[in-house]
């Protein structure tokens, strides 16, 4: 596969006043309006915004697959020059895969289980081109190592199944390669992916356009990808543009309020929640077909102006001297962001009081029997799971921990075993002074259940669908023994609800008429209806938009400090744990690799895993240098993990043979931070920081 | 795989024991009724006691089971008492006669409900989807006995084109299997067809079904070679129950046209209390029910590559 | 002081809240004339005193064809069978049979089958195995087999045969739960009713159950009309109700043999039958389309 060379001059993707509606019983419903995007050949553009926003229906709209109830309603879209509205079915045919190929967001999902993936990627160019089995077998397993898979003749014979998340999406991205394709579309192409899987994926679609100056649309909700990926981005809202230009513009030299507004609901590395707490947007995203007249943006925005901003044909206005820079505003002008300050939801000094919870050498493993005549032969079928192995670590009152990691890391049986749902296999859970580790939920008394609660990841099934908010939370009071009486459970209902910031009616409400956010205020409340003095979150609000995350981590923040409450903290966003967390805890592969607060993790010295982790996350801030570091091979599996330390085969800083026979001893390289590793304490504290502000002094010497 | 289909066979062959229990605690237990139903109501009880004797009837449960277990195995079924001959001489004839009719009647039905499914399901909530629908809906709302009296009323009474009864007195004569054929097949195609319907709707709304459309694959391929694929293991299964459903569903075709079948003849059996029929039908009728599950469910997991290979 | 005067709205009574839901199936047509039909069937089995011309067991001219006059006055709008009774009044008659017999027999096969897919599909283990085989087991059996054995063992007889079907559809009805439960079980509310500690029968009654009457409901439409037909084969086969008491499926297959002398009597009482079935496949059609919407 060569570099791509066109015949063709001008732009290769033009969108004019493109609108998009999508029409159901209730009526039509705009999906997209007024879109205006062109992309030069081998540049590549981002679009950008949170759910609803209409960015992967541009990309459905560009390859003409819409399905039964949508359709472009005005406006064109020209590829290499050519209307396509006036191509016939055949030639739209002969485009798509071929010109224009597109990259999925979840790749398991997007491969066919029936059909080895040599098969499936042999189709492209049998169909396209006019050549036989033995040269498209070729040029598959040559794409495949262009993707950078080892072993392409396994994975050309495999299923989809059989390969990890990871290699699955380099197989669709090498789909979409195979026939040189003008125009490349990838539609939240990592979303599905660990953080460490992701940054191979992306530097692998920057190696792609580089080396084969393919066009690219990338859409995405994370404004750190883009920055990465992308020469110019389109901000978008509620089926708008609101701001296009290219990165440096749109990140640095922001106009619309909304842009604005999502640069401080995002943990950067300057944020703090104490100093300089995140900046919800208020408000929620209005419904498709219940949009305001105007400004779409209007009832959220501070600088909002009635009689102006909700006029109707609101359109783009350049930025004078920055042609390409246009913002859809009224009023951009007369902003001045250096007068603007506006209130973050903080947290305030919070002092950390008393241990509440502490994990001596926590283990937890299951029991898998195999089944497979192999294990009969040798005698061994009962396996172990180490999902937890040698857990120690202490949270006190008022205190943040975060426990970060990827899949398979063992967060969840963490928090199961924390919970009660699974008893340790061994050593201790001490919990307000009593062993926790081998009581089964059940056998706890209500008291103590209370006490530790958990709030959930997904929001959209945290709630019973079929009973009132009012009722579930009503039994949670009930269940912990907060209140017996039917008029003080309402009560307290009210007050759970006043607490979260969610009106009173909502008693009466079903879940399915609340948003999102709000499912997970109800979740909160639910939470805290037994007064708790620990509460587990697990990735509490990964599943949210960016803006109502800041709203929901403010929430949070706001009735730790209230209560007092310890917060243990599950999640693999690390910006938001650097953000919000006092200490961290990183685990791998079920044991823990680095702890220590939060400056002493984010900072060397520090495990390899830690720096290859810090290195992969996508930060949206122009001024932040980082050092990338690809973790090769993939996540081994829980049930075979490797001999001595864990992290030994992907380890970029292997020292030898004591990496794979010995585990790790812990070492402390300031009081309360542990490294397991064997590399010795002066290797540590040369390291140089992953991650460097423009701004910020040089790192101190290596003592 | 193979440990799958080893472990498979062993429910199988756990269930036919189990099965097997049952019958015998339902039918031989009471010693008494037996010796009733074999020789008739008005003997006496010295001469039941007599025969009960001779018969190996008065030694203990457990080895009267293993005995007749052990006679099942090899196929002795014991006399029919109102055939007068040995269950075996009637049984599997008559058994071969019901496989016939329902072979004939599975294949239509299959190809029927399979192609139409395939159709309605391409494009969910279509004019085909609807059409094949309503159909199936119809037809599925009459019983076998009344699309029996519809049929003959229609083509045996008012068009006068084929017979009535299909008691193949005079050898074969395929013309006699047209209407309990076509009761079968009106029944049931409906059910395939539905299956396949939203199996094949299912699919076509799969990631993968977009991502083969959008390499620019033509509609044929995509239809063939990714949605049949994946659309069709469902079905197969259903295919394979159906044989279990069709052995229910001869009794009634068999007695309203008096097809010497299978179905028919434990039916008479259960009239005339004749015991050792009855049991030999049961048996008989559970095995095969119960080795097209195992079969059903052994093809199932071969055709579907997650499992198979994981 | 008030609800309202303290902020805290009022709750909707929950027999508004059932109408309402039930409402919905006016959104489907198809589910509309289903719901009418059955709801004909119904009236018809309620008024049957007032519909029925004659007695249905009382005995006049045989095989008279259909618009015959009766000896008395009245018209054998459907004719008579082979003993003289009216047709029509004994098919008006007959559906109080079905219409009482079907939905009894459907409900305590669900008063069966729910508690143990609860239990299958929640506790999972051995529970979950020995249940499995046990339906296994029961539903290995061609079900018509398996009602012709019961009934020639225990006679046949009206509450014989509600105990017939439900042995014979509680494992299906158990297989189906089970299969919504081991979906619903793995959603995050039913983690967070485990992790407060709640008993498992309350999480499968309170939690669980609720979220799956969709499905259910629609299964017990379809069954309703499963249970019909088998309800007429038996009658048809000699295994119903014992005569004379009027049986739809009794009636076809005495007036079959008969259909030399005239085809059609016999087509009555399948059109009967045929409608009533239909009305229930309709129906849970038109649910399952209103539920999919939701």
């Amino acid at each position: 596969m060569g570099r791509v060379e066109h015949d063709y001059d001008g732009p290769i993707l033009e969108c004019r006043d493109l609108c998009i509606s999508y029409f159901t019983r209730a009526g039509e419903i705009p999906a997209v309006i007024d879109f205006n995007m062109s992309l030069n050949q081998g540049g590549s553009i981002g679009l950008v915004g949170e759910s609803g926003c209409g960015k992967s229906t541009v990309a459905m709209a560009i390859m003409r697959y819409l399905g039964n109830n949508g359709a472009i309603v005005g406006g064109q879209v020209l590829f290499k020059g050519r209307d396509m509205a006036a191509l016939s079915a055949e030639e739209l045919r002969q485009l798509r895969g071929n010109e224009i190929a597109m990259v999925y967001q979840e790749p398991m999902a997007s491969l066919n289980p029936s059909m080895t993936l040599g098969r499936q990627l042999m189709e492209v160019p049998l169909c396209h081109e006019n050549i036989g089995e033995k040269a498209a077998y070729e040029r598959a397993v040559q794409i495949l190592r262009d993707v950078n898979l080892a072993d392409p003749e396994r994975v050309m014979a495999a299923y989809p199944h059989q390969v990890s998340g990871g290699q699955q999406q380099r197989v669709v991205i090498a789909m979409a390669l195979l026939s040189n394709p003008s125009l490349l579309l990838l539609d939240e192409p990592t979303t599905a992916l660990d953080v460490t899987v992701e940054a191979g994926i992306i530097e692998l679609i920057g190696q792609i356009s580089e080396k084969f100056n393919t066009s690219m649309v990338y859409i995405s909700h994370n404004l750190g990808l883009i920055l990465e990926t992308c020469n110019r981005v389109n901000v978008m809202y509620s089926g708008v543009v609101v701001e296009s230009g290219t990165v440096e513009e749109v990140f640095d030299q922001m106009r619309h309020p909304y842009t604005k507004g999502l640069f401080g609901c995002i943990p950067l590395p300057g944020a703090d929640k104490t100093a300089r707490p995140l900046v919800p947007i208020r408000g929620q995203l209005p419904l498709p077909h219940q949009r305001p007249p105007g400004c779409y943006f209007g009832p959220r925005c501070d600088f909002f102006q009635g009689g102006l901003c909700d006029q109707p044909d609101l359109h783009m206005t350049q930025v004078p001297n920055q042609p390409g820079h246009d913002v859809r505003c009224r009023r951009w002008q007369e902003i001045d962001w250096s007068t603007y300050h506006p209130e973050g939801v903080g947290a305030g000094e919070m002092k950390a009081g008393d241990v509440v919870l502490s994990l001596k050498n926590m283990r937890k493993y299951y029991e898998v029997t195999d089944n497979s005549i192999a294990a009969m032969i040798r005698g061994k079928r009962v396996r172990h799971v180490k999902a937890n192995e040698s857990i120690s670590l202490e949270a006190r009152s008022c205190q943040t921990v975060a426990i970060v990691g990827e899949s398979g890391c063992g967060k969840s049986t963490f928090a199961k075993v924390l919970m009660g749902l699974e008893t340790a296999t061994d050593g201790e859970v001490v919990f307000n002074g009593k062993d926790i580790s081998q009581e089964q939920v059940q056998k706890r008394s209500a008291d103590q259940v209370g006490a530790m609660q958990m709030v959930f990841q997904n929001p959209f099934d945290t709630l019973n669908p079929s009973h009132t908010v009012g009722s579930q939370l009503a039994r949670v009071i009930r269940k912990f023994g907060v209140e017996s009486n039917a008029d003080r459970i309402e009560h307290r209902v009210m007050e759970l609800l006043d607490l979260v910031k969610l009106p009173r009616e909502f008693a009466r409400r079903r879940p399915r008429q609340l948003s999102g956010g709000q499912k997970q205020r109800v979740g909160i409340a639910r939470a805290f209806a037994g007064n708790p003095s620990t509460v587990v979150a697990d990735e509490p609000v990964s599943a949210l938009d960016v803006s109502v995350q800041a709203a929901v981590t403010g929430l949070l923040m706001d009735i730790q400090k209230t209560y007092r409450t310890t917060m243990i903290f599950i999640s693999h966003d690390l910006s938001l744990v650097r953000y919000l967390a006092d200490r961290v805890v990183v685990m791998y592969l079920g044991r823990i690799v680095e702890q220590g607060t939060t400056d002493e993790v984010f900072a060397p010295p520090y495990h390899p895993y830690t720096e290859a982790l810090l290195s992969a996350v996508p930060i949206a801030d122009t001024s932040v240098q980082r050092t990338r570091i690809i973790l090769e091979g993939n996540l081994p599996s829980v049930t075979d993990p490797p001999s001595g330390c864990v992290f030994n085969t992907r380890c970029p800083r292997k020292i030898g043979e004591i990496c794979e026979t010995e585990v790790p001893p812990v070492v402390e390289p300031s009081p309360g931070h542990h490294i397991a590793c064997h590399l010795p304490m002066a290797e540590l504290r040369q390291m140089k920081p992953v991650i460097v502000m423009a701004d910020s002094p040089p790192a101190p010497a290596a003592e | 795989m193979l440990i799958f289909m080893v472990r498979r066979f062993g429910t199988m062959i756990l269930t036919m024991l189990v099965v097997s229990i049952l019958v015998f605690l339902l039918l031989e237990i009471n010693v008494e009724g037996v010796a009733i139903k074999v020789l008739g109501p008005y003997t006496s009880v010295e001469q039941r006691n007599l025969w009960l004797e001779r018969n190996g009837y008065f030694d203990p449960a457990i080895l009267r089971y293993l005995r007749w277990l052990g006679n099942f195995v090899i196929g002795d079924f014991g006399n029919s008492v109102r055939f007068k001959v040995p269950v075996s001489d009637v049984l599997w004839p008559r058994l071969a006669n019901t496989g016939i009719l329902g072979a004939v009647a599975l294949f239509f039905a299959s190809l029927i409900g399979l192609t139409l499914g395939v159709i309605a399901g391409m494009r969910e909530g279509g004019g085909h989807d609807r059409g094949v629908s309503v159909s199936a809906i119809l037809t599925t709302s009459v019983p076998e006995f009344a699309s029996a009296t519809f049929l003959a009323s229609f083509f045996v009474f008012y068009l006068q084109w084929l017979p009535g009864t299909s008691g193949m007195i005079d050898g074969f004569d395929p013309v006699q299997l047209v209407l309990p054929v076509m009761v079968l097949v009106i029944y049931d195609w409906g059910y395939i067809a539905r299956m396949t319907r939203a199996s094949m709707a299912e699919v076509m709304t799969t990631h993968y079904i977009r991502t083969a459309v959008l390499k620019g694959l033509p509609y044929g391929q995509v239809i063939r070679r990714h949605a049949l694929r994946n659309a069709l293991i469902a079905p197969f299964t259903v295919i394979m129950l159906q044989i279990n459903w069709l052995l229910s569903g001869v009794i009634v075709v068999e007695v309203a046209f008096a097809y010497k079948g299978f179905g028919a003849l434990l039916y008479e059996a259960s009239l005339n209390q004749d015991i050792y029929l009855i049991e030999a039908c049961a048996m008989v009728a559970v095995f095969v029910a119960v080795m097209t599950q195992t079969l059903a469910d052994i093809g199932y997991t071969y055709l579907n590559p997650r499992i198979r290979f994981s | 002081m008030t609800d309202q005067a303290a902020g805290i709205p009022r709750r909707e009574s929950s027999l508004l809240r059932f109408v309402r839901g039930a409402a919905l199936i006016r959104e489907s047509w198809v589910g509309m004339i289903g719901f009418a039909i059955v709801l004909f069937w119904v009236l018809v089995a309620v008024f049957a005193p007032l519909l029925a011309p004659f007695p249905p067991n009382q005995t006049g001219l045989p095989l008279s064809p259909p618009g015959a006059a009766g000896m008395t006055g009245g018209v054998y709008w459907l004719g008579t069978d082979q003993l003289g009774r009216d047709t029509l009044s004994r098919i008006i008659y007959g559906s109080r049979q079905v219409l009482l017999y079907a939905p009894l027999a459907t409900l305590c096969a669900y008063l069966v089958g729910i508690p143990m897919g609860l239990a299958a599909g929640y506790r999972r283990g051995l529970t979950d195995d020995i249940l499995s085989f046990i339906s296994n087991v029961i539903l290995s059996f061609p079900v018509l087999v398996l009602y012709i054995i019961i009934i020639a063992t225990i006679g046949a007889s009206g509450t014989n045969i509600v105990i017939a079907v439900t042995f014979a559809s509680a494992p299906g009805i158990m297989r189906i739960v089970r299969g919504l439960v081991l979906d619903l079980r793995n959603r995050e509310y039913v983690f967070a009713a485990e992790t407060r500690g709640e008993s498992p029968w309350r999480i499968m009654l309170v939690e669980i159950l609720p979220n799956a009457r969709g499905p259910l409901i629609v299964d017990a439409c379809l069954r309703l009309g499963y249970v019909v037909i088998t309800i007429g084969t038996l009658g048809f086969l000699g295994l119903g109700l014992p005569p004379p008491d009027p049986d739809w499926g009794g009636m076809v297959s005495e007036l079959r043999q008969f259909a030399i002398v005239d085809p059609l009597l016999a087509v009555f009482p399948c059109i009967a039958i045929s409608s009533l079935v239909l009305g229930f496949n309709l129906l849970a059609d038109g649910l399952r389309e209103v539920s999919l919407r939701d």
